[in-house]
């Protein structure tokens, strides 16, 4: 059984000149104790999948179908009250910018402490907790100004495993730190989800770190997963165009090379170019990705690809 | 010879040390170096959060005043500059700043930050000469004026309003651009865009970039020298060739293997952790208390800058036996 999996996911938006779709069709699986990773540009609507996987798109935005399965459970089933009990104890999100996440006027342990009695469970052993994210003695009674940008971002850590879920989704969570907190950062997220067994839905759009933390990685352009495929094969082989260029686009710090950036802008979701949508900026591209969309094929153990040229 | 056109000489900042307010915070140590004299370059100033380098940004720019020290512009204190030496540093030097999504007015077309210093700095004579101007200056750093002119900042995407700022810089023919985390909040692919539309600018219209981030993968990319910095001090200069491939301060060595490579050696994780040693906070060397190789000598003696080649200085008693380079002279070692 699958820690996670998600089966036609689709999200889309209201806004005055149409509808944007910015998740479509996107089916992917944890498998328990994975790093799974996401990685696209902005816009691509990798954060949008978190918040759908966690039921938390607000209006504009709904979601139009697809099932997302916990384990053997449904949560596209739950009522609204049982989905917020599900949050936290079955499924938890490190969230993007964790710096702004926290409340900057209560002390940070009364913080998790809050979390843990909004799920019935009485707080104990918040230190502890703390400790396990690697934060000094005393933490509990600091108030998130007195902490630094990585010791944010352990509390943030410290709330998303205190029910001991089973997956954890971290949205770009070192996004704003430098590279050594960074991977100190990585490194007690590794420690905790071995402590806990749980599976890793890792969004980013580093593929450095990708490569370094993730065991199977899912690339999304547009709305949909455009490569699916374990991380080894996508650094020898990335099979997609997009991925080829995500990965170069990062500097070699072997070669000192010219920065190469993906030619062209991103495009509108609620104005998709025709057939494949990354045809308007795909060195690869011809007639018949103008006009046929590629559907998603597998064209090795476990690589999926919609590419008509993989 | 003639004095450089923008210089920091033994600049220092500290905040707070008032009677009431406890320990001063030293942002930046006796801070010096030059700009914009000899061949146009990319100097790259790296270093983590409150190591100093967006306050040398500030003071570079004239929007802090330092504690102590003197910046300089063509030789004389920007502090003192009279109406109109001021109005041509305002001219030739230009900042860009981190957020491309703060510095726009969401009420105001995008039009408005680039007819703005055509109008206070007289740049043009007529509307049609204005409109020309700031076509140009979008077409040099890759963006279409029909895509940008006209429109709302929102309506743009984070690239086009980062680039834009650019070319808003570019409109007064700046000689130096200090851009302060100019691509920290935009994704990886327009960072290299972005990055490399920074330098064609050096490259093709002879303006020195003084590139201010926390990332040396990018640095290194773009920048002829490197300068990394460590609470309020350079710890190490060079060229970025010498600073990234043969990093000789432990700090550097350990930024260096901290960057996630897409590579199938699976390494980054499993690397010794950096564990903080509490009992050397205080030590003469502010980063004694990281440091692998700490010595008696650091926890009493503050290193000085060591010349360890001709393009390249370390602050490190690990090299206490070349010859000693003075903290004002660090533009020796940049090419």
């Amino acid at each position: 059984m699958n820690a996670l999996e998600v089966r036609g996911l689709r999200v889309s938006f209201e806004h005055p000149l149409g509808l944007v779709r910015a998740v479509d069709d996107v089916s992917f699986n944890l498998a328990p104790r994975e790093r799974f990773g996401l990685v696209g540009e902005s816009g691509s609507g990798k954060s949008t999948m978190a918040l759908a996987i966690m039921r938390m798109i607000r209006p504009p935005g709904h979601i139009d179908g697809g099932d997302v399965l916990l384990g053997d459970g449904n949560l596209s089933d739950l009522s609204g009250e049982a989905m917020r009990r599900a949050r936290l104890a079955g499924i938890a999100m490190v969230p993007q910018g964790s710096m702004n996440a926290l409340n900057p006027v209560m002390r940070v342990g009364d913080q998790v402490a809050d979390a843990m009695r909004d799920h019935g469970v009485q707080p104990s052993d918040i230190a502890a907790l703390m400790a396990r994210v690697g934060l000094p003695s005393g933490t509990v009674d600091k108030y998130p100004h007195e902490l630094s940008g990585g010791m944010k971002q352990r509390v943030c850590i410290a709330i998303a495993i205190c029910l001991r879920p089973t997956v954890i989704i971290a949205d770009e969570p070192t996004s704003a730190l430098d590279v050594v907190v960074q991977r100190q950062v990585m490194r007690t997220l590794a420690d905790v989800q071995q402590d806990l067994g749980a599976a890793i839905l890792l969004i980013g759009h580093d593929m450095g770190l990708m490569a370094q933390f993730v065991d199977r990685l899912g690339v999304m352009y547009a709305g949909r997963l455009v490569e699916v495929a374990p991380i080894a094969e996508i650094v020898r082989r990335p099979r997609h165009p997009y991925t080829e260029l995500l990965i170069a686009s990062l500097p070699s710090m072997e070669q000192k090379e010219p920065p190469r950036g993906i030619p062209g802008l991103a495009p509108l979701l609620r104005d998709l170019p025709s057939g494949c949508a990354f045809h308007p900026r795909c060195p690869k591209a011809e007639g018949r990705c103008v006009t046929e969309r590629p559907e998603p094929r597998e064209v090795a153990g476990g690589v999926v690809v919609r590419c008509h040229f993989a | 010879m003639t004095a450089p056109l923008l210089q920091a000489d033994r600049v220092g900042r500290t905040y707070g040390g008032g009677l009431l307010s406890g320990t001063p915070n030293v942002a930046l140590d006796n801070f010096s170096m030059s700009n914009g004299t000899g061949t146009p370059s990319v100097t790259a100033v790296v270093g983590e959060s409150g190591s100093g380098k967006t306050t040398l940004a500030r003071l570079l720019l004239g929007l802090t005043t330092p504690t102590s020290g003197t910046v300089r512009y063509r030789g004389e204190d920007i502090g003192r500059l009279s109406g109109a030496a001021r109005r041509s540093y305002r001219t030739d030097i230009q900042a860009i700043f981190q957020d491309p999504y703060g510095v726009f007015n969401p009420f105001y077309r995008v039009d408005h930050v680039l007819t703005t210093p055509v109008r206070k700095f007289r740049l043009a004579a007529s509307r049609a000469e204005a409109r020309a101007l700031i076509e140009q200056a979008l077409r040099t750093v890759g963006l279409r004026p029909e895509e940008i002119l006209g429109r709302y900042p929102h309506q743009l995407s984070g690239g086009q309003r980062q680039r834009t700022m650019v070319a808003r810089a570019l409109l007064l023919k700046p000689k130096i651009i200090i851009a302060d985390e100019p691509v920290s909040m935009v994704d990886a692919s327009l960072r290299a865009t972005i990055l490399g539309s920074l330098r064609r600018l050096t490259d093709e219209l002879g303006i020195s970039i003084l590139y201010i981030t926390h990332d040396l993968a990018t640095a290194w990319q773009v920048s002829d020298n490197i300068i990394v910095m460590y609470r309020a001090s350079a710890v190490e200069a060079g060229r970025a060739e010498e600073v990234v491939k043969s990093p000789a301060h432990p700090y550097t060595r350990l930024l260096v293997g901290s960057i996630p490579q897409v590579s199938l050696t699976r390494d980054w994780l499993a690397a010794e952790p950096d564990a903080p040693r509490a009992e050397d906070r205080d030590a003469a060397c502010r980063f004694a208390g990281r440091c692998s190789s700490a010595m008696d000598v650091c926890r009493v003696q503050v290193p000085p800058l060591s010349r360890i080649g001709p393009c390249h200085a370390a602050a490190c008693h690990l090299y206490g036996q070349h010859a000693q380079l003075a903290a004002e002279d660090l533009n020796d070692v940049l090419a």
